[in-house]
């Protein structure tokens, strides 16, 4: 019995370019005015497995879903560009959006997916802006729904999802029945670009607009970010001749 | 499917990095505003957008172009261009992304977009390769509009669902013995009962090597002059086709260009495109709507041109400064080598804003012809004033990146090469003044 629809949940990033990135002057958080900002590369990923599952006839339905300000539609519509059968944006904007972390995403997501019986969320693994790799796992965790994160294989096998993880000390296989959570990492496949025929395609599908009330979400935040600073400069290193300069460099530093 | 090519992140992902060669500084779409797309620019009350306002099908093709050249065509492009040859790969992707059929209607096998989508396509392939960008606007704005709007139901039928998906076209109208004077070309076409026999050799056809149909145009009759001009479909392997061998260029390396010689080819009278004797006056609309395309062309070239040179100029340090930031020091001891940088921001920022004068009334025309105004005159001042700033532009390029932008390891010598061709064909510079100066004359008539 093939899964009925399958979330893939978006995220909108800023397009990293180190020299542009800047902190702002009160140190409250970085400028986001006037950067570029596009989906998040492992959400691309996301979106291209899930296309693939449903092109393999494994899934019936690819529902992208983002939150986010008006902007994130247009990541929804590269989205279904690439195949997805329809968009779901949940509206964001302002205050809300400046302080929403993983945990109220998470909210959403689970909310979302409850409401429209999804079989499968697939989400990147983590959002190259903020690099909090959390949603996926609070996902699964408000829906009591197993876990596949930091997948780079994934095969459907009947009612259950075979995942191989990459871990830190290689790959791990785990089998997790469906419904699941499933994250994407770097290796999972390489997303298809959208061509212009998908594109005028995509202008057709429909995207629903809804609002975190709507889902009985609340956006309060319970993080509040104190400061934000850039890394500091990298120091010019230092050259030794020998194994002893070394250890009495370090020493001196009190490294050692 | 996407090729084998890997999109590598950084370890940590926080950096996109730059899948191709170290020279390569990102060919970007530079534009400090983000793009407003026109719904957000109507929702602001805005009724005159600026010319820089897109429909939202228009943003999202044009990114997906820019991310397309820049990451799967950027690798092939050096190759191609030492080898004089565009790598098939290169064209099915071409074809694979729908690039080759933007403006055919979704029912044969196209894209269904519009005529500004194109321009923006072209431009964004330029930026990457020249001979690419000349590839898909010859196809796009020649030969799919030749068939969109003359063909018959049967010739559509049969050709524009292999234009949008497998087969690229060729328009054959120059000859050694005219060129500027296109319309005394002297390839003629003799009827006999149902079909024509046509005889004659045809110059400097674009394409050539990879056409699967070429548009011939011929004389029926020359003693009515330009008015026995027809255009004739001829499938690569009627007998009698030969295509020559390809021209050694200077630029456009990539783009294959070769004499053809038509020794008694019959042609049935069914591959007629449009009306006997009408040939010239569809040469010259085509043509008019080409010089946009060939307009973004330049404008793409010179736009990557100056991507690539200007980051170079600001990690360049000499003299304990950016070359980039060099502006005169008050420092007497200095003066003698300032003055070779004084002027280099200046530069900079002059080249900066040939390239947007150029990028407006390429816009500019393109939006009028899509309106339905007239807009020829507006596009033969597109397609100088481009071809101009792509010339200023690459041979700038070159001389702010010193002896590295005179060597091939760089790319800036390439786009120098390319864009001498775009005051040379599809009228060169001087028709097109003559063509302005013809309508300028007119409007003061009264």
């Amino acid at each position: 019995m093939s899964p009925a629809s399958v979330f893939v949940c978006l995220s909108l990033t800023l397009l990293s370019d180190y020299p542009v990135i800047r902190v702002k002057p009160d140190h409250s958080g970085v400028v986001t005015d006037g950067v570029k900002h596009s989906m998040n590369p492992f959400c691309e990923i996301a979106v291209e497995e899930a296309v693939k599952l449903k092109e393999k006839k494994f899934i019936k339905e690819v529902v992208a879903v983002s939150c986010g300000p008006t902007q994130v539609t247009e990541t929804i519509r590269t989205a279904l560009a690439m195949g997805c059968d329809r968009g779901i944006h949940v509206e964001v904007s302002g205050k809300d959006y400046e302080a929403m972390g993983p945990l109220q995403i998470a909210k959403i997501f689970a909310a979302l997916a409850k409401k429209e019986e999804a079989s499968l969320v697939i989400l990147g693994k983590q959002a190259i802006d903020d690099d909090c790799n959390q949603t996926g796992q609070m996902t699964a965790a408000l829906l009591d729904w197993p876990q596949g994160t930091f997948a780079s294989e994934v095969t459907i096998d009947g009612e259950k999802v075979k995942v191989v993880r990459e871990i830190d000390g290689g790959l791990e296989t785990i089998k997790i029945s469906m419904p699941a959570v499933l994250t994407a990492d770097l290796r999972l496949n390489t997303p298809r670009y959208a061509t212009l025929p998908n594109i005028m395609k995509a202008k057709k599908k429909k995207i629903a607009n809804m609002k975190p009330a709507d889902l009985g979400v609340d956006m309060v935040s319970r993080v509040e970010v104190l400061r934000v600073d850039e890394p500091p400069t990298r120091l010019a290193g230092v050259k030794v001749e020998t194994v002893d300069d070394l250890v009495a460099k370090l020493k001196a530093n009190g490294t050692i | 499917m996407a090729s084998p090519l890997i999109r590598c992140f950084s370890k940590v992902g926080r950096q996109v990095s730059r899948p191709w060669s170290v020279c390569q500084h990102g060919l970007r779409n530079r534009s400090t505003q983000p793009d407003m797309s026109a719904e957000q620019a109507a929702a602001l009350g805005v009724s005159y957008p600026p010319l820089q306002t897109y429909s939202e099908e228009e943003g999202m093709m044009r990114d997906a172009v820019n991310k397309f050249a820049q990451e799967r065509l950027a690798p092939f492009v050096s190759k191609m261009d030492e080898n004089s040859l565009m790598d098939p790969e290169v064209i099915n992707s071409l074809f694979e992304q729908g690039l080759m059929g933007i403006e055919i209607d979704p029912e044969y096998g196209g894209t269904g977009s519009t005529f500004f989508s194109s321009i923006l396509v072209i431009e964004e392939l330029a930026k990457v390769d020249a001979s690419v960008a000349v590839l898909c606007d010859i196809q796009n704005t020649l030969i799919n509009t030749l068939f969109t709007k003359l063909g018959t139901a049967a010739q559509k039928e049969r050709y524009l669902s292999r234009l949008s998906t497998d087969m690229v076209g060729s328009f054959c109208l120059s000859e050694a013995e005219s060129g500027s004077d296109a319309f005394s070309l002297k390839t003629r076409a003799d009827k006999h009962g149902d079909y024509y026999v046509i005889n004659g050799s045809k110059m400097w056809i674009s394409n050539a090597e990879q056409a699967g149909v070429f548009l011939v145009m011929a004389n029926v009759d020359p003693s009515a002059g330009h008015r026995g001009i027809s255009c004739f479909i001829v499938d690569r392997d009627t007998e009698g086709l030969q295509i020559g061998k390809k021209e050694n260029k200077l630029g456009l390396r990539a783009s294959s260009t070769c004499p053809l010689n038509l020794d008694n080819i019959k042609v049935p009278e069914k591959n007629v495109l449009g009306q006997i004797g009408h040939g010239y006056k569809y040469a010259i609309g085509m043509l008019n709507e080409g010089r946009i395309g060939i307009a973004a062309q330049m404008l793409g070239l010179a736009q990557g041109c100056f991507d690539q040179a200007v980051p170079y100029t600001r990690q360049r340090v000499q003299f304990g400064k950016r070359i980039f930031d060099f502006q005169a020091i008050q420092h007497h001891i200095y003066r003698v080598f300032c003055n070779v940088f004084q002027a280099m921001q200046h530069q900079i920022a002059h080249v900066a804003t040939q390239i947007e004068a150029a990028r407006l009334l390429t816009y500019n025309a393109a939006r009028l012809k899509e309106a339905g105004r007239p807009f020829i005159k507006e596009a033969c001042m597109a397609k100088y004033f481009t071809s101009e700033v792509a010339t200023l532009t690459t041979s700038k390029c070159i001389e702010w990146m010193g002896g590295v932008g005179f060597t091939k390891d760089y790319p800036v010598e390439k786009y120098y090469r390319d864009c001498k061709i775009g005051t040379i064909y599809e009228g060169t510079t001087n028709i097109q003044l003559s063509t302005m100066a013809k309508f300028i004359d007119k409007e003061y008539d009264h």
